[in-house]
């Protein structure tokens, strides 16, 4: 019986990485489905939210709630901004200068924060009440930030899904991915389409930055790196350019980590969820939820 | 009204961030051409030159900062006295942002072209050791203040590496002080490691701690690892906590360790907490994981701020007037580590660097606010340490003094 309750307690770890790893993903997947380019500076669009939320909450004193919306919105300002600046004149160009560029923004805004705030990590405040949850007597408990990162990510999961199935940007940014091509001839607006979705994807990160902010109460300019990486991982497993799969895939990965570390040997943590994930991808190539069509390349 | 507001100074913000970064780094630039130039015109007859390669920025720039901030201190000191053989010292500083290759450029960089007479750093132990073999490329000394590892001297064949010095106690004593202390006075009986498994300081620490506690009869319950940059340290802890484990042994430096104090309270973890002194920066220790998480923890170290000595209440008073904050070991370790290549090179009484290595292997009393220390056969000072533990008010408490 024991074993079960520490099995729950693992469950609630995993699901809580897994949600953070989810709401990143979606961003790479959103601009990846759009305009086949792998946003490398995603991870750090997380980072700049993070710090967003962070000033916010420290020299503006604002709560909880008003931190997470202004950085959700200076995050879609930065993500719109980035991509009128750094991709869009290369939209013409090949993937591989696209991507390029994509990593050079990376190391732009990370190196950027360094020289401003240090690399040093800073603490971020806690804007939250203390709040505990206990099952079994205490042998099982979520926290209220746990419930707060489950709340936020849920809602902005079916949010995006929304958005996406139901408004005409959504339709539009469907009928991009689909066939750019064909779209514009139909009288879409591709511009505002693509913005669009670096805003929306960017949003999600700045989102995803504050969450981890509070969740783990530190936050510095490098910490968009290996959780970028993970999140992009998150979105192939799940298949790229689909959202339920980014969600799904994110979900599938921090479960896979935390319980390597759970029940086997923490050294190998990234080496099993690597694993499983050549393991999925040589079974299905397009990813859990992707259709199997050949890609040209 | 007042959400705009915040809006449009974060706007602002964002524009003004990427006007002032273009300046900034051209900025940078001309500094460094211009303390290149400098050196060159000061020629090698009124000064004598020595390199420093410290991490400024990155991940470890805390420690990097505090101890050129020291290292500066004695340096004026020094200075202002007449200098060493009646030669001003004048530094050549360049950053290795906390990364192993750039360690290697660097001190390639100051032993084959700058020819700097010995070289001061790097900071931590994964640095030091990429550095190693240039040192004995260049047969030029080289010294760490606060390099811990053990392998940085003593190869693992027992060969002592010539021409690297350190002046702080080793990894592994360390972990054997954190093992006699669990198990002696904490009285620990089952314990757990969590180690970073992408840093050789954790790694040796650990292995010495392991050793010397199952010695003493103790279990080591659980061995978990993580890498650089995880902030999740929840699933092991949970295991952790599961298996039973009285005390958590935290090898590591504080960034990962504050959290993983924090997360340990969270989690509902009530046993005791210890680490080395990598954990020396109580600030960031307190405001990321809360004084609350913190009562069941100690860390070893070497410098305690308190000491008493003229010295070293000399040092403090001006550390403290210029960075408005106490000195950290690492400070202290740098001041300790200027003056100590400063004694090196007055004793050999020439900038030769095959003299100041012979000088350096051959002290035998060096008074330095750290504690004194003769070099040892195996180039590690003989020197001793303190535990130190909190108040509930977040000060600094020594808890026990170990020779």
């Amino acid at each position: 019986m024991e074993q079960f309750y520490v099995f729950l307690q693992q469950l609630i770890n995993g699901v809580s990485l897994g949600s953070i790893y989810a709401l990143i993903a979606l961003g790479y997947t959103m601009v990846y489905g759009i305009i086949k380019l792998i946003n490398f500076a995603h991870g750090d669009i997380y980072m700049m939210g993070a710090f967003i939320a962070y000033f916010s909450v420290s020299y503006f004193h604002l709560g909880f709630l008003s931190a997470l919306l202004v950085s959700m919105a200076a995050c879609t300002i930065l993500g719109v901004l980035i991509e009128r600046i750094a991709y869009k004149p290369l939209r013409g160009a090949t993937r591989i200068a696209a991507l390029i560029t994509a990593i050079g923004m990376s190391f732009f805004l990370e190196y950027v924060m360094v020289f401003f705030v240090g690399a040093q990590s800073r603490a971020f405040p806690n804007v939250l009440p203390a709040l505990r949850i206990e099952f079994f007597g205490g042998k099982v408990f979520i926290t209220g930030k746990e419930l707060l990162i489950y709340g936020v990510t849920l809602f902005l999961v079916v949010l995006l899904q929304f958005i996406v199935r139901k408004t005409k940007t959504g339709k539009a940014m469907r009928a991009v991915a689909f066939d750019r091509e064909a779209a514009m001839l139909m009288g879409i607006n591709i511009d505002y389409t693509i913005s669009a979705t670096f805003a929306l994807g960017s949003a999600l990160a700045g989102a995803a930055g504050v969450l981890v902010g509070v969740y783990y109460s530190a936050v510095n300019p490098l910490m968009g790196m290996t959780p970028g990486l993970k999140a992009f991982v998150a979105a192939v497993l799940g298949g790229i350019g689909i959202i339920p799969g980014a969600a799904l895939g994110g979900m599938l990965m921090g479960l896979i980590e935390t319980f390597v570390i759970a029940y086997g040997q923490s050294t190998y943590r990234d080496a099993v969820a690597f694993a499983i994930l050549i393991l999925i991808l040589l079974i299905k190539p397009s990813g859990i939820l992707g259709s199997n069509v050949r890609e040209k390349i | 009204m007042n959400m705009r507001k915040v809006l449009a100074a974060l706007l602002v913000m964002t524009f003004v961030f990427g006007l002032l970064a273009g300046c900034g780094s051209s900025g940078s630039a001309g500094n460094a051409g211009g303390s290149a130039g400098g050196a060159a015109a000061g020629g090698a007859e009124e000064t004598i030159l020595l390199g420093v390669n410290f991490e400024l920025s990155g991940g470890l720039a805390a420690y990097g900062q505090s101890k050129i901030n020291g290292l500066k201190i004695a340096l004026d000191e020094i200075n202002a006295a007449g200098g060493v053989l009646g030669k001003k010292i004048v530094l050549k500083e360049y950053d290795n942002k906390g990364d192993n290759a750039e360690a290697v450029n660097i001190s390639t960089r100051l032993m084959g072209e700058d020819k700097v007479v010995a070289m001061m750093g790097p900071v931590t132990s994964g640095r030091v050791m990429a550095s190693v073999d240039v040192a004995k490329q260049f047969q030029i000394p080289m010294v760490t203040g606060t390099g811990t590892s053990a392998g940085i001297t003593v190869n693992e064949d027992g060969s002592v590496n010539d021409f690297v010095y350190r002046i702080c106690f080793i990894d592994p004593y360390q972990g054997t002080l954190a093992a006699n202390y669990a198990a002696d006075t904490l009285k620990v009986k089952n314990a757990a490691m969590l180690v970073n498994q992408s840093d050789d300081y954790s790694i040796y620490m650990a292995e010495a701690f392991k050793k010397t506690f199952e010695e003493k009869g103790g279990t080591i319950l659980e061995n978990s690892t993580f890498v650089e940059g995880d902030l999740d340290f929840k699933a092991a802890l949970t295991k952790i906590k599961s298996s039973g484990a009285e005390l958590i042994f935290c090898p590591n430096y504080y960034e990962p360790d504050a959290l993983i104090a924090k997360q340990a309270q969270e989690l509902g973890y009530d046993g005791y907490l210890l680490g080395g002194d990598g954990w020396d920066n109580l600030d960031h220790l307190i405001k990321t994981a809360g004084a609350d998480a913190l009562q069941k923890a100690f860390f070893i170290n070497q410098y305690f701020p308190g000491d008493t000595t003229e010295k070293n209440q000399n040092f403090v008073k001006k550390y403290t007037e210029l960075h408005k904050d106490a000195p950290p070991s690492f400070a202290a370790l740098g001041y300790d580590l200027m003056y100590f290549v400063a004694d090196a090179i007055e004793r050999a009484g020439t900038t030769d660097p095959a003299e100041i290595n012979k000088a350096m292997a051959g002290t035998t009393n060096f008074e330095g606010i750290t504690g004194s220390f003769a070099m040892g056969e195996n180039h590690d000072p003989i020197k001793s340490a303190l535990v130190i533990g909190y108040t509930a008010d977040g000060q600094y408490k020594v808890v026990e003094k170990v020779q």
